[in-house]
């Protein structure tokens, strides 16, 4: 038994002069629901392609339960997927598109019904085998989609933006029963997304991509606290960012020397005298009218404003930076013009190598 | 029903009027189709049941006989002739127009605008002339024979003339384009992402061809069809330039009726032949397209 469902290794893509896909490096664990997120033109879809066999890799190797399946055609592989467009056979009802996976495997009709019939209460759409897919709306032919790819016991579900062109109901009621049944089957997704919130409701571990390569991989919430990049900081989620120097470590608790003013946060793994960022969640972002013992922050309040759930507070600092500070209820204590300090607790901050 | 009450409701206008811009603009059209298609058309299917005299003149009696002559195994061999050339030279074209359309189809569209260009070559350049080039190509001192006499191929010449093989050659260079064209059309329309669904499901090249390709281009095979099985089957210069008289086809026929054994009403009952038989066609094309949209649309 192979250690990983799906490995890449050291795999380079290049569309002519356009280097897509830089050595990179991806174990996926056998029934976990990974998730490719990144900016647009990263990369995500090659790398579904690739694995699918749509797209050869230009050098590096990719396994499917430890075997190597470069030379493995598309319709040769273990993995289904699932597309943007539903890519439904648009002359066939919806029985013979979810049937067509067994139908050109030739198993026996008997067995095609049955399986159709139960593939079509997983997905809940029973009544609907005689239809054509156009008679259909976005989210049923989304569902035959799935249906469609499961029938097929793959090894590995690879859905390319599988919500993108569902309204925003329809989608969270989707990622709901996306993520049943993953559950349910035990199928590995592997899942691309723009939608970060997606990616953190559903995912057990995220990939965040940035221009072909991975620049974090880790379960939504680390990747929340501790993201490993400044990319990441800014990519997932809001976040303030320090850049400085680290002067002391003592205990675990590092002493930087920010462009703005001192400050300190929980350290491992780096050495004094390291260029280095700082990043702060704005919700744990504290504030003092008094200098406090480490740090030396200091802005101008730039304006609260209520934004949807929470209060928003700018904090103008000396070289125009705004920091993000976020509370359920007003900071009733802060005004416009305000000059206050900035701190947190030291294990609320993150340090990323610069 | 509420249209009805609308019409009714209506204030009166003389017809003229309210069909004003319609009349002024199909009007001529119609009127030009009426004088010169439809009365010449009526035409055809009267005398093709009138008799003639011995001169060749036609009497306007009623008559069957003209349809009945048909049955004659002479007859019978030169529509079945025609019938067979014009289905070969349809299935040549689709077995060559299809890989050549997608072909086409799998290029960008400049390039795939050029090419096209290309194929559209042929049609643009007088038949006249395409056949002579043909019939020298074919003679015994032609090109054709140089070729296969230098390369040892054969010992002396062959008369590639006056064959079926040079008839359906003639056919295909005025067919050909006219069957890229529907072809192309339809292939460049395929979603490509349903081939790789199909692919992604297991089926090979060959299954993905027969299950996805062919029937979602379906329309535009149909449409080859129409577009050289009916002009193939009533074309009469091009068995007449490079089949000489051996090759005897409906159109030929026709034409010698009409022209040297002066009998109209038997040349009319076999144009009538050729417009059943197109008809046929295009009522099997429209339930074609019928089913196409109770599956498609
Ligand atoms: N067939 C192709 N030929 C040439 N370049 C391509 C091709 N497919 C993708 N690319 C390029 O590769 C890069 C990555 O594309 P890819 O589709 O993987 O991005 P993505 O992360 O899926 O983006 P999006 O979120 O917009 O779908 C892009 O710069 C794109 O222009
Ligand atoms: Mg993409």
């Amino acid at each position: 038994m192979a250690e990983h469902i799906v490995s890449l290794k050291k795999v380079n893509k290049f569309f002519g002069d356009n280097h897509v896909i830089k050595d990179l490096n991806l174990d996926i664990n056998e029934g976990e629901f990974l998730t490719l997120l990144g900016p647009s033109g990263c990369g995500k879809t090659t790398i579904l392609r690739m694995v699918a066999g749509f797209e050869d890799a230009t050098n590096g190797t990719i396994e499917v339960q430890g075997e190597r399946v470069e030379d493995k055609e598309a319709y040769e592989r273990d993995v289904n997927t699932v597309f943007q467009s539903y890519a439904l056979f648009p002359h066939m009802t919806v029985f013979d598109n979810i049937a067509y996976g067994l139908t050109v495997k030739k198993v026996p009709k008997s067995e095609i019904t049955r399986r159709v019939k139960e593939m079509l209460e997983l997905v809940q759409l029973m009544g609907f085998e005689g239809r054509k897919p156009d008679m259909m709306s976005g989210g049923q032919k989304q569902r035959v989609a799935i249906a469609r790819a499961l029938i097929n016991n793959p090894k590995v579900l690879l859905l390319d933006e599988p919500l993108g062109a569902l309204d925003l109901q329809l989608r969270k009621q989707m990622q709901i029963e996306l993520k049943r049944l993953q559950k349910q089957l035990h199928i590995t997704f592997v899942y691309v997304t723009h939608d970060q919130e997606e990616a953190m409701t559903m995912s057990d571990r995220i990939a965040v991509m940035n221009g072909g390569v991975i620049e974090h991989l880790a379960s939504p919430d680390e990747i929340y606290k501790a993201p490993k990049t400044r990319f990441v900081a800014n990519f997932i989620g809001e976040s303030n960012l320090f850049t400085g120097k680290l002067e002391s470590l003592e205990n675990g608790i590092g002493g930087v020397a920010t462009t703005l003013g001192k400050a300190k946060l929980e350290l491992s793994g780096f050495e004094p005298g390291e260029e280095m960022h700082i990043c702060v969640r704005p919700e744990v972002m504290k504030y003092s009218k008094e200098p406090v013992d480490g740090f030396s922050l200091r802005g101008t309040v730039k304006n609260v404003i209520f934004v949807g759930a929470q209060y928003r507070t700018l904090v103008t600092m000396e070289d125009g930076y705004d920091v993000k500070i976020n509370r359920v209820k007003q900071n009733k204590d802060l005004k416009e013009g305000d000059d206050i300090y900035l701190y947190w607790e030291p294990d609320d901050a993150t340090g990323i190598k610069a | 029903m509420s249209e009805n009450n609308a019409m009714t409701l209506a204030p009166k206008k003389s017809f003229l009027k309210r069909n004003l811009p319609v009349v002024s603009t199909a009007g001529p059209i119609s009127i030009w189709m009426i004088i010169f298609v439809m009365l010449p058309l009526l035409y055809i299917l009267f005398i093709s049941f009138m008799s003639r005299d011995v001169y060749g003149n036609i009497e306007y009696t009623f008559t069957t006989d003209n349809y009945k002559e048909m049955i004659q195994p002479l007859y019978l061999k030169v529509i079945w002739k025609s019938l067979k050339l014009a289905f070969l030279t349809t299935v040549i074209c689709l077995v060559v127009g299809y890989p050549l359309a997608y072909y086409i189809a799998s290029k960008p569209s400049k390039l795939a605008a050029k090419l096209l260009m290309l194929v559209m070559i042929p049609y643009w350049t007088s038949s006249l002339v395409r056949l002579f080039s043909i019939n020298q190509l074919g003679m015994p001192n032609g090109f054709l024979n140089l070729l296969l006499l230098k390369l040892g191929i054969v010992s002396e010449p062959v008369d590639f003339l006056f064959s079926d093989g040079i008839v359906i050659m003639g056919l295909l260079t005025a067919m050909l384009p006219f069957s890229v064209l529907p072809l192309y059309s339809s292939i460049e329309k395929l979603d490509k992402s349903l081939l790789e669904a199909s692919k992604d499901l297991g089926a090979n090249p060959a299954k993905t061809f027969i299950k996805v390709t062919i029937p979602l281009t379906m329309p535009g095979i149909v449409g080859c069809v129409l577009l050289v099985f009916i002009p193939s089957l009533g074309m009469y210069y091009v068995p007449e330039m490079l089949g000489g008289g051996k090759v005897m086809l409906i159109g030929t026929l026709i034409k010698n009726q009409f022209l040297m054994t002066k009998n109209w009403p038997f040349g009319a009952s076999l144009a009538i032949l050729l417009i059943l038989i197109t008809l046929a066609m295009m009522w099997i094309y429209t339930r074609v397209g019928k089913l196409d949209e109770l599956e498609v649309g």
